[in-house]
């Protein structure tokens, strides 16, 4: 079981109160992940990744057990504490503006 | 007793304003879809209960969601809008050319007949379709394909289609307009699109009165009149009597022809409604008052329309979408600024009320008249 959590407006959006679990096959990635979230809420395609290209949006950014990982290959396995789902991926909607 | 709802859009949510028809207590709801850019909110001519919403974030992208109950309730839509084919590129700000990319849905245009098609006017500029309820959409690509579309060239607001019009008597003809590019006309329903501006001039232009490139801000239309637009266009206030094929000047004596909406009085196709604004570099009302001005005569012969509005120390802008009239009589007429306020007149603009003076800069306005 996997453990997602999700920015504010995209909890509103699905209508998720909390942190989303997800079962994803072994071992779980950035992407089998977010193919996972994108195919329980629907109504996420396109707001984390391009519909067209599937490339993480500009002002979102993915961490895991602290670190940012955004940059990792998509392809390559979460780390093991979150596989385990005792620490959740975090979708962030990055600090930009002012 | 008949009532009139208008449908806000700003900065920071979604807000519908409700009245009945004698517009003097109005309920506010909202916001709805708190903290995302709401561009615009339009209700269905066929199914008043019918709305669409354009909901954006620069973090999360385009949103579209639907209303089948006045807006009590929302269900997020199709929210794909892929470029027919190989997507090309068009002109960027320093001349070079740039590959199409969508960024929002600018103008919702429901069809005048069938609450499930639905036209979207989104950035980069191009004109989309969808027959079922906004699940999926179709880019009527004719437009964007056009022989100029290359020569095609951002406003400082972004490369963006934002008005609609749909002939009441053939829905097969409408008319789109962009910024910068200009108006394009299609007679058979999308999908071909030929220019119709003939007798714009633009001076930020080398060659003032080319085929494209002007900076079209907002076409009005009043249905009882089809072929008679009526635009502000970023200098200039124009009028056609021939549905668009030529276009004349009918600025007058504004104390400014720049503004950005533009609007027809219900009942009367000859009275007109724009907000002038000091220019394109300052983007306020010239003098620091907030006048409204209305043609009576079609246009170059303009009235000040200044009761209940700030006649001092004003700087907020209208923009393109955010004037619309009821079809009450006497007609309402509606707008909203930047500052957040809404302003509304029950007498055709004779005199005018804010219905709020603190929500978020004001993008959209549309009203609803019901029965």
């Amino acid at each position: 079981m996997i453990r997602v959590v999700l920015p504010q407006h995209l909890r509103t959006l699905t209508g998720v109160d909390g942190e989303v679990r997800l079962d994803v096959q072994e071992p779980p990635t950035q992407r089998t992940v977010l193919d996972a979230l994108e195919s329980t809420y629907p109504v996420l395609r396109g707001t984390i990744r391009d519909h067209d290209t599937a490339k993480r949006r500009a002002f979102i950014r993915f961490f895991a057990c602290g670190r940012d990982i955004s940059l990792d290959p998509m392809d390559e396995p979460l780390p093991s504490e979150v596989a385990s789902g005792a620490e959740p991926f975090r979708v962030v909607g990055a600090m930009a503006g002012g | 007793m008949s009532a009139v709802r208008l449908l806000v859009g700003t900065r920071k949510g979604a807000f519908v304003l409700t009245s009945d028809g004698s517009r003097d207590d109005w309920d506010v709801n909202g916001p709805l879809f708190t903290g995302w850019e709401i561009y615009h909110v339009n209700g269905s001519p066929a199914d008043p209960d019918r709305l669409y919403a354009s909901q954006s974030t620069g973090w999360f992208g385009q949103i579209i969601q639907r209303s089948d109950d006045a807006g009590k309730t929302w269900e997020p839509v199709g929210n794909e809008f892929a470029y027919d084919g190989v997507p090309g590129t068009h002109q960027w700000y320093d001349g070079t050319q740039h590959p199409w990319e969508f960024a929002r849905v600018w103008h919702l245009e429901p069809s005048l007949t069938d609450p499930d098609t639905v036209f979207a006017g989104v950035e980069d500029a191009a004109l989309f379709r969808s027959v079922d309820g906004g699940r999926t959409w179709e880019e009527l690509s004719g437009l964007r394909g056009h022989e100029t579309g290359e020569q095609w060239q951002p406003g400082a607001g972004g490369l963006c289609l934002h008005t609609v019009l749909i002939h009441p008597d053939d829905p097969a003809r409408m008319v789109v307009a962009i910024s910068a590019a200009g108006a394009f006309r299609t007679e058979d329903g999308g999908e071909t699109w030929r220019p119709i501006n003939c007798g714009l001039r633009s001076g930020e232009l080398p060659d003032e009165d080319r085929e494209v490139g002007h900076c079209v801000h907002r076409i009005a239309m009043n249905p009882s009149r089809p072929d008679v637009l009526f635009m502000q266009k970023h200098w200039d206030v124009m009028r056609s009597d021939d549905g668009g094929e030529s276009w004349h000047e009918v600025s007058g004596n504004l104390p400014s022809d720049f503004g950005f909406p533009i609007a027809i009085h219900a009942h009367e196709p000859d009275t007109v409604y724009v907000v002038p604004i000091k220019s394109d570099s300052e983007h306020v009302p010239p003098d620091a008052k907030l006048r409204v001005y209305r043609s009576r005569t079609g246009g170059d012969e303009w009235e000040a329309l200044t009761r209940g509005l700030p006649q001092s120390n004003c700087y907020v802008n209208v923009l393109r979408d955010a004037m619309a009239v009821d079809s009450l009589d006497p007609c309402g007429v509606y707008f909203g600024t930047t500052g957040g306020q809404v302003y509304a007149s029950s007498d055709a603009g004779d005199s005018w009320t804010a219905i709020v003076r603190d929500f978020p800069a004001v993008l959209s306005v549309e009203a609803q008249t019901l029965p």
